[in-house]
């Protein structure tokens, strides 16, 4: 089979991935824009990043093993990297978030969790 | 055979990863491919990282599919707090989480998991108090929070990691 004539079925199924694909990133974006503190604005790129990237790769995937007629998932590589690595970008961006809050000695911030040990 | 191969499961993923990249799965790249999995892994021992031990394999399965139902609901919880925009109150907040969990590999994973899953955030943790801060879109229990996340992750990874 060739990316032509791709079935109806398989149409609509690879539409409806790209459509709440891109519909989950697009939230998360507006949520970026628009939460108001840097902690909940974290919150938002999650959702391009978890179910977004799921329906974008998923429709990638069905597509292109219909189109070529064998198995391609080169996206279950894509999504497991994504995975992974937006996490401890997420965690680096908050906890210098966090340092640069309590340095200022921002009331909106718990304080410093780790006492200093006596020894 | 811990010294021919150090790490065991990296030299499987690193092969299917091979596998999947160059889309075959013939004789002449699985072994090449393991070749290259063979070298990076003793490339990492080298490193000497934490090796992970992992005691309870049919619960990765279980726990991956909690993770991914869960996923879906925060999925679904955050785009209708997005979408809700400024009509919504702030519940915002940040939680100390006390934790049993000590092993870092087991630690790694569930800070992604709560990272990775919207709505919740890792922010630091403390090995003195064995505590973690995490900062949720959505508070409204603390307490239901740490039960569910305890519940939920903490006793499994336990079972796997420690």
């Amino acid at each position: 089979m060739s990316f032509d004539d791709v079935p109806l079925w398989a149409a609509l199924l690879i539409s409806a991935c790209v459509l709440v694909g891109a519909f989950l990133t697009f939230v998360g974006a507006v949520g970026l824009a628009r939460m108001p503190s840097f902690y909940q604005r974290i919150h938002a790129p999650t959702l391009g990043t978890s179910f977004g990237a799921v329906g974008v790769l998923a429709a990638s995937a069905i597509l292109s093993t219909i189109g070529e007629d064998r198995f391609i998932a080169h996206e279950i590589l894509i999504f497991t990297f994504v995975s992974v690595t937006t996490p401890v970008t997420l965690m680096l961006l908050a906890r210098a978030a966090l340092h640069r809050d309590r340095v200022e000695g921002s009331s909106d911030v718990p304080a410093v969790v780790e006492r200093p040990v006596d020894q | 055979m811990s010294r021919l191969f150090p790490h065991p499961l990296l030299t499987v993923a690193l092969t299917l990863m091979w596998l999947l990249l160059q889309q075959s799965a013939g004789l002449g790249h699985i072994l090449l491919g393991f070749v290259v999995a063979f070298a990076a892994s003793h490339a990492m021992a080298r490193l000497q990282p934490h090796k992970p031990r992992i005691r309870r394999p049919g619960l990765v399965l279980k726990l991956l599919a909690e993770v991914t139902l869960d996923i879906i609901r925060s999925n679904i919880a955050v785009t209708r707090i997005v979408l809700a925009g400024e009509r919504r109150k702030a519940t915002a907040g940040f939680i100390k989480m006390p934790l049993e969990l000590r092993d870092p590999a087991g630690l790694a994973v569930l800070s992604c998991i709560i990272t990775a899953t919207p709505g919740s955030a890792w922010l630091e943790y403390s090995p003195a108090e064995s505590s973690v801060l995490i900062h949720v879109l959505d508070l409204i229990d603390e307490g239901e929070w740490i039960d569910t996340i305890k519940r939920r992750y903490e006793t499994l990874l336990l079972e796997i990691f420690q």
